[in-house]
């Protein structure tokens, strides 16, 4: 049987998130169909197509599927289900609010935030906010599933000749209104994707000390992430937020300023591949699973970091 | 309007945990045990819309075992009228624990139902979402501003991008970010008056749903270690381990 992934894109384009479910559904089958459910998308749709491992794209377009909202996309979702093995979703926002009310409506369990596909239906999730990682399988004749975008590459955007198929839906019409997005808008590469991330924490002390953050990050062409203390305090917005309420990011670099390294901001980080932690305090346990630790007041250190940075690159 | 409120007990957020050696899950004996954080904020948000005199009671439920009602108790304190326990042995899946609430809300006739977004135990986010399919009611999920306006009720949601704005009819299922509110402490007379609220006790055999588990857990372990970095003296000697010997920059 075919593999269900649904497509997380906003209209114009494809989110990379969906690319990672590709690749995780492709550890199970090769046989992946991706329903793209929006307005005005078939230009995206297309190139959907083109993606790599994608034998089949669904195309289901009216103005009411503008915004994703999870009461009109998944009836939608639920009414295919019969012909796939496995639905696959990413576990974003998008995919955490949708795939439930599938799973429940078609009376199956979900397994959320996978990292790990060990086989059709055996998969490893973190628990407890990443500090222990459960081995589950599902006994399901379906499965729902949602992966963790970041624990998947993403899948190439060339090589598949896929059809695409436009289908139709007559379902039950939610009443829920939508009345607005604010997207936060910045020059600088994607949290969740950037190669770099720079973050700063309660130790920055306001929203003018962050600017210090921002110089830094500009320099190393990286993302501004931030602790949720430094979040909580107001001194960025809340899509800034690395942790487990916030976003889990696996940068190649990760500096962490000001940071003590509650667990719940290391559940988000931990697994970059080299972490950098600069703080005053030595017990800090942000120095735990720090690659290089300096301990040092802030204000100091990332003045000379932005000078040092300046001398490399020439 | 009767708004409902559902509480799980898990393992404080503080505690680091710790993994049983035969990986059969995670030690709970003799760890702190608390209400789940984002349950906190549904509790207090439901406080917070009856003292503006849009709800007459807030019923706090939780699924689990007996020592739940500790967890029940603690939202009694805050301010909640009256508690249920639906006892049951081993852990649900949220599935199961949908379909309970479901038998529940069917009874209680509750306008509103207030979920944590996330329990921080399982961390599987789904059982509100779940618990709005099955009664098809609208859904507001991961919530950090509710506005209830007569049968209206505007949202505000926390999602990847930023923020959605949503406008739901009653009745609705939110399931709420730590965002939403700062939740209250009980106040020692408060603690006093909650041990005479009511707790209602049912047995998760008794209300006929179909709770038999899907998903059979095969082993628990500790992610992988990091191996301890090292300490650096200053910031050149970092940028030189960043360019050189970490090739990161």
């Amino acid at each position: 049987m075919s593999i269900l992934v649904i497509g997380e894109h906003n209209n114009k384009e494809l989110k990379s998130s969906t690319l990672n479910s590709i690749t995780a559904a492709s550890v199970i089958n090769d046989d992946i169909h991706v329903v793209v459910i929006g307005n005005n998308c078939e230009e995206m749709a297309n190139r959907v197509a083109t993606t790599d491992k994608v034998k089949k794209v669904l195309l289901l377009e009216d103005s009411k599927y503008e915004n994703p909202i999870a009461e009109k996309i998944s009836p939608v979702i639920t009414s295919l289900a019969k012909d796939y093995s496995h639905i696959v979703s990413p576990a974003t926002t998008f995919g955490k609010n949708i795939m439930p009310r599938v799973a429940a409506s078609l009376d199956l369990s979900q397994v959320s935030d996978v990292i790990k596909i060990e086989n059709e239906d055996t998969f490893v999730r973190p628990v407890y906010a990443g500090n222990a990682l459960a081995t589950v399988q599902s006994t399901d004749d379906k499965k729902i599933i949602t992966i963790r975008p970041t624990s998947f590459d993403p899948a190439a955007t060339e090589g598949g000749q896929a059809t695409v198929e436009k289908i139709s839906f007559d379902g039950d019409e939610s009443k829920v209104e939508f009345i607005g997005r604010e997207e936060s808008k910045s020059e600088r590469p994607e949290l969740g994707t950037a190669r770099i991330v720079v973050s700063g924490g309660r130790g920055v002390q306001s929203a003018e000390n962050f600017k210090m953050i921002y110089e830094v990050a500009d320099k190393l062409n990286a993302a501004v992430g931030a602790s949720r203390a430094a979040v909580d305090a107001g001194y960025v917005g809340n899509d800034y937020q690395v942790g487990q309420t916030g976003k889990v990011v696996v940068p190649d670099l990760y500096i962490a300023i000001g940071i003590s390294g509650a667990i719940q901001h290391l559940a988000g980080m931990k697994e970059s591949k080299v972490i950098v932690a600069i703080n005053k305090d030595e017990e800090a346990p942000i120095f735990n699973v720090a690659d290089y630790g300096l301990q040092a007041d802030l204000f100091e250190a990332l003045p000379q970091l932005s000078s040092e940075l300046d001398k490399i690159d020439k | 309007m009767k708004i409902l409120v559902t509480v799980k007990r898990v393992i404080d957020y503080n505690v680091q945990i710790r993994v049983k050696s035969d990986g059969s899950g995670v030690e709970t004996e003799n760890v702190k045990m608390s209400m789940n954080p984002p349950d906190e904020n549904a509790v207090e948000e439901a406080l917070r819309i009856k003292e503006t005199g849009k709800a007459d009671e807030v019923i706090v439920i939780s699924v689990g075992g007996e020592k739940s009602q500790e967890t029940i108790r603690t939202a009694l304190a805050m301010g909640a009228d009256r508690g249920i326990l639906i006892k049951a042995d081993s852990n649900l899946e949220p599935l199961a624990v949908a379909k309970v609430l479901q038998k529940i809300i069917e009874k209680e006739n509750p306008k509103m139902v207030l979920l944590g977004k996330q329990a921080i135990d399982d961390d599987c986010n789904q059982t509100g979402q779940m618990l709005s399919a099955l009664l098809g009611w609208e859904q507001g999920a991961f919530v950090s501003k509710i506005e209830v306006d007569g049968n209206s009720v505007s949202i505000t949601r926390e999602i990847d991008e930023g923020l959605e704005m949503l406008k739901l009819s009653l009745p609705v299922i939110v399931t709420c970010d730590l965002r939403l509110n700062e939740p209250r402490y009980a106040s020692l007379p408060n603690i006093m008056k909650a041990k005479k609220k009511p707790i209602d006790l049912l047995n998760v055999e008794d209300l006929g749903v179909d709770t038999s588990p899907r998903i059979k857990q095969i082993k628990v372990e500790e992610p992988p270690k990091r191996e301890k970095g090292i300490m650096v003296k200053d910031v050149a000697e970092l940028v030189q381990k960043l360019k050189h010997e970490a090739k990161v920059i």
